[in-house]
Order: C-alpha cells, then structure tokens, then sequence
C-alpha cells in the first residue's frame, strides 16, 4: 500500500474528567480502507471527529501528509465526512446539496455542474438533481451524503456510521457499493462502526477500540483468527473463550487435557485465555474419538448451520456445524492446533467488567 | 420530515390526529368551544361589523336606523394630512421592525448558542421587563428621555450637550423598539435552536467558513422565524398610540394616535371606523405579502408538499 497519509500520536480528548479517546497511536496509508471499530462510548467517533476538525485534541498530534493537522479549522481540511445521519441541507434540493462545497471555492458553473452529475452517476442518481432531499429514501439520502463529499475530491473521506439508519438489506447492498465506489475513486476512508460484520467485510485494516484505548490494529483475518485479548475475541464475532494454562510452547492445557496448538514465548504454566471459534470446533458421535467430551444441550437451526450448545464437565461450548446432533447425545469434541488462539491475560477485573456490561 | 418548521409540523399532526377521532369525541368536546364562540360573537366580531357600518355612514352614531351611506370618512383619509400621518406610521413601524430586526437577530443566536443550562437565565433576562406593565414602561421611558430626565441630566454631568428627543420622532422609534424586541427575539430563537447542529458542522466539512455557514445554512434555515418576528413586530407598531401619544407628544400623530382622538376627543366615529378599516386592511395585505415571502422560501426550500 501507498505512503503515510495520516498520523495520530498519544491523541487525547478528555470529556469531563474522562479520557473519551486515550493516547492513541495510529498511521492511515493512502488508499487504505480503516474501521475505526468497537462499542458504543469507545471513542471512536470521538477520534473521526477529531481528525475532521469538529473536537479539539486535549493532547497529542494529528499528522496529515506530514504537517501538524491540529490547529488548522475543519473548512481548511482537505478531508471530507459523511455524517450519521447524512446532515442533508434541508433548504436545498440535491444539485444544490451537492454542489455546496463547489459553490463555495467558487467553481466556473459549467465545472459545478458537470462535477454534480458525475458524482450522481457515481451514486447511482442520475436524475435525481431537482429532487427535494427530505423527499428521498433512507440510502438515497446516504448516497447524496457521499456524493457531497466526494465531489470536492478530498484526500480522505470519513464516515459516521453511514449505514447505521438503513435496514439490513439495504445496508449489506450498501456495504458493496462503498466499497467498489472507494476502489474506483481511489481515496482513503476512515469508516466508524460497532458492526463488526460490517467491519470484517469493508475494511483494509480494522482499529478495534474500546474504552478510549485502541485494543488491535490488524487485517479482517488478524482480528477474527488471532484476537490480541479477551474483548476483541468476544467483540469480534462468536467465541469460545476459554481459561487455560500454557504448560509449554505449543502444549496448552484446558480443562485437564494438553492440546497441541501453534502459539509459543508464554511462561511455563502461565495462564491464558484461548479462543475458540465455534465453527473450529468438529464433533465426533464417539466420545473417545474426541479430546473433550461433552453432551449437547441445545440446537438451534441458523440458515447455513446449527448452532449447538455442548456441556462438558467444567464449561459450555458454542459450536457451529452443518450436521445436526441430537440434544442429549454424548459427543466428542476436537480442535486443529492452528484454530486455537492463545492469548494473554489481561487485567481480569477490567475483563470482568467488561463482561458483565 | 424531521427537519421541516417544527411548529408547522405539530400543528399538522395535531390536525390530523384530531380528524381521526371526530367521530367519537369531539361530538362532546364541541360544547366546550361555544363559550369562546359566543365571546368571539359578541366581542369581536360585532364590534367589526359595527365599526364596518360607521366607517361606510353618517349620521347618529347611537341610532343604527337612523345611520345613512356615505363615503366621507374614506375621503377624508386621502386628504394630504392624515395622507402623511398614515405613511409616517407605516415608515416608523418599518423603521422599528428593521431596527428589532437586526438588533434582535444576534441577541437570538447568542441565547440559541448557548449552553442549553443557561439559556433559560438568559430568556428570563429577556422576558422579565414584559411582566411589568406596557404603559409602566413607556413612562419609564419617558422619565429617562424628557427634557429634564435622566439622559439628560447625565449628559449635563459628564458635560456633554443635552439632547432633545422627547418629544419627537426618535422617542417614540425608542420606546417602539424597546416595547417590541422580544416579540423579534422569540420567533427567532426557536427556529435557530431547532436548527440541527451537524448541517453547521456540514457547511464546515465542505469548507464553509463562519460567515459562509451563516449566509449559506443558518440565516436561510431561520426566514420562518424572521417573517414571525417581522409579523409580530410590525402589526402592533403600525397601529400603537400609546408610545406615540406618550413620548412622541403632539409633533409626530400616528394612525393609531388619529383613531383614538376621532373617537375619544372628536367624537367622529365614523371618520375613525374608516381609519380603523384601512389601518386593519394594509395590516392584512402586509401579513398576505409576508406569508408570500415565507410560501416562496419553503418552495425554493421545496416543501411545498
């Protein structure tokens, strides 16, 4: 990927007493697609509005292409947002909505207008430039959104939650079209959300946040197969999380049994946390085929699997399997090495809390 | 949907929830309405079509049979002298309305601006003169600015020149702007704190400075709340006789002063019907060219659904 675009050091905003964003490092490379990802209160939009220019840093420096972004206004940012709730001008139709930013760096008319309808065809309005803004739908108000702020051509667009008020399949339509619309027009994004599906789906790099603290900074495939700690394993997707022991490098012991698994440079007989996603888990009908044994308590059909809850002894276990195993049937359970993720203990009263939220 | 005029909004809503449950309810509840019909009747309109009749007659004002048709009182507006006391009264209420205007406007962006914690402190600052009495007022008014009030004497004890200006035209422009500030301010208020602050944030994003975001998003958002201020503003300065009668003395009549004194001192009241009935007509063909202005910017605005 291109060359650092934005930078962001020990970066700090403190809302009456409480740090809402935490010295946090962060580097955006040109053409990169970030999720800025986590719960909500994580500071995350915080952050996004930081970068536009809307919240004043209490600490820390905003790097853009290499020049200190803090105290330059946000209509001197060559950065554009797309707001939560699209923040449409009511008073305007679509061209004029549009054409806002145009308008004011005072643009030849035949320039404006000939930009407004590229961006139209982009969003796939086309026709749509008389229209009344409140007379839209939900996505095609979005899409004027980001169409506004696309046509002033920024180095870096930032979005709010776009999709945040759309339905479902509406937003998973919407998901594909950022995404090829970000390919074409070749600029950064810095997208925020607390769907993590979206996140996975969307992203070049996902920030998963939480309580003003950046948690992990990695690809899709990063955050869901090897998450750094606790939260991000339970925020990202299903989990199985599991406390254990590090007997020795590669041998992980849970519940009593050693298993082999890919992860070393633990103490010896340090305890950890290991992830392990439901649909890593396989079921054998012999119990002594298995590693861990256990009966199923539970089974819920989800489209594409079942999804089955099996007790063990000690714990419950979420697995996720195409064939169906009857509730009450004994069955052994069995995990590559490779699909579980060992991870350090953090600090167990703030994952406890975190846990009982 | 959200965004539109939210007054307008509600007292859609209202209407249409209001409709739906005619049927059943309000069968009963129409009882309730006629005392204030009746009231209607008799107190208001009546008196118009009383004061419609004398301004079309002449004759013994106290026998309605004995009352002929005649168009005296119409023609004795046009003569050049009450001619020139009617359009005195439109220009010093349309100087009063543009003063208010722009000395309203920003008081109503600072209260709007504000912490919402604190606005009402500031609202209260602004409403606590209208629990004391007009009239109360107005006389204040007058013991700061008569010859020997308080200006005055101030003006003599930092050795500066007296001022004469009560009685006369700016006395009065000053006790008009001063009695009708707040009925500016309110309207504005309330359509400015409604504003969503994330278009303001919009306009910036785009690169809208300041002044760009006022001229682009805030004054245009605000024109219904200004065409209720001018509205409320203007009516009642085009037709007072208080403040004239008060701080501007004898030198400058206004309508309002001219219709008191036909039916107080002169006894002519049907010289004074007619007065009334072309004052009341030009106050509703301003009112229709305001509603024009404010129809027109919510088509540019395009919710003329």
């Amino acid at each position: 990927m291109g060359k650092v675009l934005i930078e962001l050091k020990q970066l700090t905003k403190i809302y009456n007493g409480v740090k809402a964003v935490d010295s946090i490092n962060l580097t955006i490379k040109e053409n990169e697609f970030v999720t800025l990802l986590g719960p909500s209160g994580c500071g995350k939009t915080t952050t996004l509005r930081m970068i536009g220019g809307f919240e004043e840093p209490d600490e820390g420096e905003i790097l853009f292409e290499g020049q200190l972004l803090n105290p330059v206004p946000p209509y001197k940012r060559n950065i554009n947002t797309v707001f939560q709730r699209y923040a449409l001008f009511p008073h305007m139709n679509v061209f004029e909505n549009i054409a806002f930013g145009l308008k004011i760096k005072k643009m030849p008319s035949d320039v404006i207008a000939s930009s407004v309808s590229r961006m139209l065809k982009l969003v796939d309005l086309e026709g749509f430039e008389k229209r009344n803004v409140d007379s839209l739908s939900g996505g095609q108000q979005q899409r004027v959104a980001i169409a506004r702020a696309l046509v002033n051509q920024p180095k870096v667009l930032l979005l709010d939650e776009p999709l945040g008020a759309l339905d479902l399949k509406l937003r998973k339509e919407m998901q594909i079209e950022l995404l090829d619309m970000q390919r074409r027009v070749g600029i950064t994004f810095i997208y925020v959300t607390h769907d993590q599906e979206e996140a996975l789906t969307m992203s070049d790099t996902i920030v998963v946040m939480n309580k003003g603290v950046i948690q992990q900074i990695g690809t899709p495939q990063d955050i869901y197969n090897e998450p750094i700690n606790r939260f991000v394993a339970d925020f990202i997707g299903e989990s199985n999380i599991i406390e254990a022991i590090m007997r020795e490098d590669y041998k992980v012991e849970i519940d009593g049994v050693v298993l082999d698994c890919t992860d070393k440079g633990f103490a010896k007989d340090e305890p950890v946390d290991v992830v392990i996603r439901p649909e890593d888990i396989r079921i054998v009908t012999n119990p002594e085929e298995g590693m861990l044994q256990g009966t199923v308590t539970s089974v819920v059909f989800k489209g594409v699997h079942y999804e089955m809850l099996i007790e063990s002894d000690r714990r419950e276990f979420l697995v996720h399997r195409t064939m169906m195993f009857p509730v009450g049937s004994r069955v052994g359970m069995n995990v590559q090495p490779f699909d579980i993720q060992v991870m350090k203990r953090g600090n167990i009263s703030e994952e406890e809390e975190s846990e009982h939220e | 949907m959200k965004k539109k005029n939210p007054s307008m909004n509600s007292s859609a809503s209202d209407h249409h929830h209001y409709k739906k449950h005619a049927p059943t309810s309000t069968r009963y509840l129409r009882v309730l309405g006629y005392p204030y019909v009746i009231w209607m009747v008799i107190f208001i309109i009546v008196p118009l079509l009383l004061v419609l009749i004398y301004s079309f007659t002449k004759g013994d004002i106290h026998n309605l049979f004995s009352l002929e048709f005649s168009a005296d009182g119409y023609l004795r507006v046009l003569e050049p002298m009450y001619l020139k006391v009617i359009m005195n009264s439109f220009w010093l209420a349309l100087i009063s309305t543009f003063f208010c205007l722009i000395l309203g406007y920003p008081v109503a962006m600072i209260i709007a601006n504000t912490n919402p914690k604190y606005r009402s402190i500031l609202l209260t600052f602004l409403l606590v003169p209208m629990w004391m009495n007009f009239l109360l007022r107005t006389y204040a008014w007058m013991s700061i600015l008569s010859p020997n009030g308080i200006l005055n004497r101030f003006l003599e004890w930092i050795g500066l020149p007296r001022l004469e200006i009560m009685p006369g035209q700016t006395a009065v422009l000053l006790g008009m702007i001063y009695n009708f500030l707040p009925f500016m301010i309110l309207p504005i208020y309330t359509v400015l704190s409604k504003i969503d602050k994330n278009l303001l944030e919009a306009s910036s994003d785009l690169g809208g400075n300041k002044f760009v975001t006022f001229i682009k998003v805030i004054f245009p958002l605000s024109i219904p709340g200004v065409v209720s201020g001018i509205t409320m503003v203007f009516m009642p300065a085009v037709s007072t006789f208080v403040i004239s009668g008060l701080l501007g003395g004898d030198k400058t009549p206004l309508i309002g002063d001219l219709i008191e004194q036909q039916f107080m001192t002169n006894r002519n009241w049907h010289f004074g019907s007619s007065l009334s009935i072309i004052l009341m007509v030009m106050i509703l063909i301003s009112m229709a060219i305001m509603s024009r202005i404010e129809r027109n910017n919510d088509r540019e605005e395009g919710r003329t659904s």
